[in-house]
Parts: C-alpha cells; structure tokens; sequence
C-alpha cells in the first residue's frame, strides 16, 4: 500500500514550528518511515508546482505553521487545502495568530514606515518601501502584497484540527501523527492536547491559595521569583488558569509564568477577555470594600500594557480582531 | 435616524428592577437602549462585552447593585474592576472607553435608571457608531 502523503508548511512564524519537527529526534525516522513526505520547503526540494500536479485531496494531510498575513501565504494555504484530505493548524501563530499577531495592534503602513524608515539601523534616504511591482531594467518585479491584518489559518481557508503551543512539543505531535495514521482522531475542530487548565497540572498548584489575591503586580523583571511557590501567589501575572494544559509546563519549570501560547481551554471565545476576567477578579480583593475607583484604578496602572499580555498569542483570533487605526 | 445600539446589562435584584420602575412611571429613555438581564453585575465577563460589540453594539452598559447591596455581596465590586481593565484594554484596541461604563441602580431608582440611560446614550450618541474593523 502506498503511504500516506504528507506536506508541512511554513507562514508568518518565527520557524520554531520547524524546528519542532526536526525535535522529534529519532523518531522523525518512524514517520518517514509511515509517511511521504511530499513537500517540506525549509527541508526538502519541492516546488509549488508539484503541489499544483497533484490530484485534489491526494495529500493525506498538511501541517500548515505561522499566521497569514501575506498575498503569497493565502495563496499557498488554499492551494494546499485543495490538495489535502485534512489540514492541520499547527503551532500557536496559525491556531490563534500568535506572535505576529501583535502586527495587529498596527496597519501595513505604520509597520512599513517604522521597519523601512524609522528604526535607528535603517539608511534609506529615499524612503523607499516595499511595492507589489516595481520596474528593474524593463521588466518587472512582483512580490507577494503585505496585508493590514494578519490572520489565523482558519479565518482563511477550513482547518481539521489544531496542534497548539508556541512551539508544539515533541509528544503532541507524535500523538497526533499517530491518531492521523491509526485513524483514532477526535471530533472535527478539536485542539490535539488536553482539556484542562495548565493549573490544573502545573507542578506549583499545591502551592496555589485556595484565596488569591493580588494586592500588587509585579512583573517578572522586578522580583526574584520563587520557582516553588505559584507565580501568582508572588504577586506576578501569570496565565495559567486561563491556559490549556499540556506544554509539560515549559515556562513554569525555567520559573517563568505562562504566557499562554497554548490558547484557551475548550469554550472560550476570547482567551484574552478570559485573561483579563480572572485577573481583574483577583486584584486587591480583601480590600475591595473599601477602594475607590482611583485606587482600583491606580492597582489596574500596574499592568501597563493588558492588552499586549492578555492578547499576547491570540490576538487575531479575538473578537476584536485588530486595532481601529484612525 | 437610526440610533446606534446600547446593550444594557441589568442585574436581576436590583437594576432590573429599576428599569422597570422607569418602565412603569413612563419615564423616557432611549429606544436603543437594549436591556439584558442576568443574575448579577458580576456575571458579566468581559467576552460578553466584546462579543455585544462584536455583534454590533456600540455601546455597553452595566449596571448593578450598589456597592455593598449586591445580592452575591461583591458581584458588583468585582465588575468594576474588570470593566476598569477592560477599558483600559479597550483604548489599546482603537475603541474609547467610554463606550463600556459601569453605575449602580437600585430596585426603587427608576429615575436614577432613566438618568444614567439617558445620559450613556448621549455619550454614545456624541461618539457616533462603533465599526468594527473586518466584521461581516
Ligand atoms: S497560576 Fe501559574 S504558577 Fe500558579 S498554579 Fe497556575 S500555572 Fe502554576
Ligand atoms: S507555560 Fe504557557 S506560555 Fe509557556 S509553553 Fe506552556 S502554555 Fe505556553
Ligand atoms: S446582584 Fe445586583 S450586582 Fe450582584
């Protein structure tokens, strides 16, 4: 029987999600073993035309990583979904946006004009940015437009299911590989990882009061952290009850709360309004009788950018979607 | 003219209850005013607030017991905060704060209730529409 035909493909990421295929160690052996893999751009010499030859839903499935936020990435990631009986969404940047998805809180002008003329490291006295045509020599040169917007996968083409994680680790990708090849995959839509909340399994739960409350915030820099004791009874952020679980607790363990590339748990619309939810619940409590809305206020002032943290990988996938630019 | 859309969250035990009073006294507040009622001020997340705005609504306003008369007890404390961080949220996102407030009326306030409608529609009104970015 011939195997199963697979293709990974890389978007607006940082190429971690890569990376996170090459970190499968000896056992990228067993999957190449069980699989074909018929088109890898970082690793291997395939073209888009041989993409393009291929019959519709020929390849069993894709592993799309990164956001879309380029003319070519939209183009690429509907042609493949032609060509694929499921699609993966894999990594958080194209299961929420992720890190580029800050992008959001700017325009492709604001962008284009801090990145091509304002950063210091910049000479380009002429101002020139960047332009889908430009004419060299009598021809001309195309580049794929730069969009306003950048997008999760699956508000551009129908995505099967999410592997989620900022890179996903190694044990998640295995299991899913295994259920695509087994055929023990769950429901249409469904985040390939568990459904509880990174407390849930984090090695400081114990440590976790019953009764949090932050009568102060402090941010990571500004305390020397316990790595035994929960981050938030330290008084410092961190996203984990509003986090999915199943990232081995990579931040918790190097005494760093989470962030919470994993996306929400099942349910959730808006990881970041879910974020935010739970930590304005928690600042000063004991205390909330007596404040006044300046020092309510005056405790909110000590989160300087909520936004940028409660947003921090999803925010394209939030119900606000971007900024209004005026 | 059509009036842009005001989603008013009331509490059951007490701001509800004040709406109707207006309701009942025919006092006037404005048509676009659309009320919702739930049990507490408190349960009002703030996914419910971005999603009214999501649907259309260019303002939200929630109102609830006042402090110290919430029916949960600190409901109405714990609204306050949120809706405070989301503003400031909000701002971030291009949105004007003023377009989620939170006020305190009781069950016997009709007047209060009219006043603090009145007035919310008349922020809003001077704020024009909320458009959504990619909505649609
Ligand atoms: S808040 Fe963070 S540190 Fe505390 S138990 Fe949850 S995941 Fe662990
Ligand atoms: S701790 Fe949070 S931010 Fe860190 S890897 Fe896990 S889910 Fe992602
Ligand atoms: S019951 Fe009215 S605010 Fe809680």
């Amino acid at each position: 029987m011939a195997k199963p035909k697979v293709a990974l493909y890389w978007c607006a990421s940082c190429g971690g999600c890569e990376e996170a295929v090459v970190d499968l160690a000896e056992d990228i052996l067993k999957v190449v073993e069980a699989v074909d893999i018929i088109f890898w751009p970082v690793a291997m010499d395939f073209k888009k035309a041989d993409v393009e030859g291929m019959a519709d839903g020929e390849i069993a499935v894709s592993f799309i990583n990164g956001a879309i936020r380029t003319e070519e990435q939209g183009e690429m990631v509907k042609l493949l979904r032609r060509k694929s009986g499921l699609v993966v969404a894999f990594g958080s940047c194209a299961h929420l946006g992720g890190i580029p998805g800050l992008a959001n809180f700017w325009n492709r002008e604001t962008i284009f004009e801090r990145v091509y003329k304002g950063v210091p490291t910049m000479d380009n006295p002429e101002g020139v940015l960047p332009q889908t045509r430009t004419a060299v020599a009598g021809k001309e040169l195309t580049i794929p437009e730069f969009w306003d917007t950048v997008h999760t996968l699956d508000q551009v083409i129908p995505v099967d299911y999410y592997l989620p994680g900022c890179a996903p680790p190694p044990d998640l990708i295995m299991n899913a590989i295994t259920a695509i090849l087994e055929g023990k995959l769950p429901e249409k839509g469904a985040v390939l990882a568990p459904d509880k909340s990174l407390c849930d399994t984090c090695p400081l739960a114990d440590s976790k009061p019953e009764k949090l409350s932050l009568k102060e915030v402090k941010r990571p820099y500004e305390v020397i952290l316990d790595p035994e004791k929960c981050f938030l009874a330290q008084g410092v952020i961190c996203l984990g009850p509003a986090t999915r679980s199943g990232c081995g607790e990579r931040c918790i363990n190097a005494c760093m709360p989470c962030r919470g590339c994993f996306g929400p748990t099942k349910g959730a619309r808006d990881q970041g309004a879910r974020s935010l939810s739970f930590v304005a619940s928690l600042l000063g409590i004991e205390e909330e009788e007596k404040m006044t809305d300046e020092e309510v206020e005056k405790l909110i002032d000590q989160i300087p950018d909520p936004a940028g943290l409660f947003y921090m990988y999803s925010l394209p996938s939030s119900l606000l979607r971007r900024r209004i630019m005026k | 003219m059509n009036e842009p859309t005001i989603v008013s969250f009331l509490c059951n035990w007490c701001s509800y209850e004040g709406a109707d009073k207006a309701g009942n006294a025919r006092l006037e507040y404005p048509a676009n005013i659309r009320p919702i009622r739930v049990m507490c001020s408190g349960r009002v997340d703030t996914e419910l607030v971005l999603q009214a705005f999501r649907e259309g609504a260019s303002g939200v306003l929630i109102l609830g017991c006042h402090p110290g008369d919430c029916h949960y007890k600190k409901g109405n404390y714990k609204t306050r905060r949120r809706m405070l961080l989301l503003r400031k949220a909000l701002a971030q996102f291009g949105v004007e704060p003023e377009r989620v407030k939170v006020d305190w009326v009781a069950a016997g306030e009709g007047e209060r209730f009219a006043k603090v409608a009145n007035e919310m529609a008349e922020t809003i009104r001077e704020l024009g529409p909320l458009r959504l970015p990619l909505s649609g």
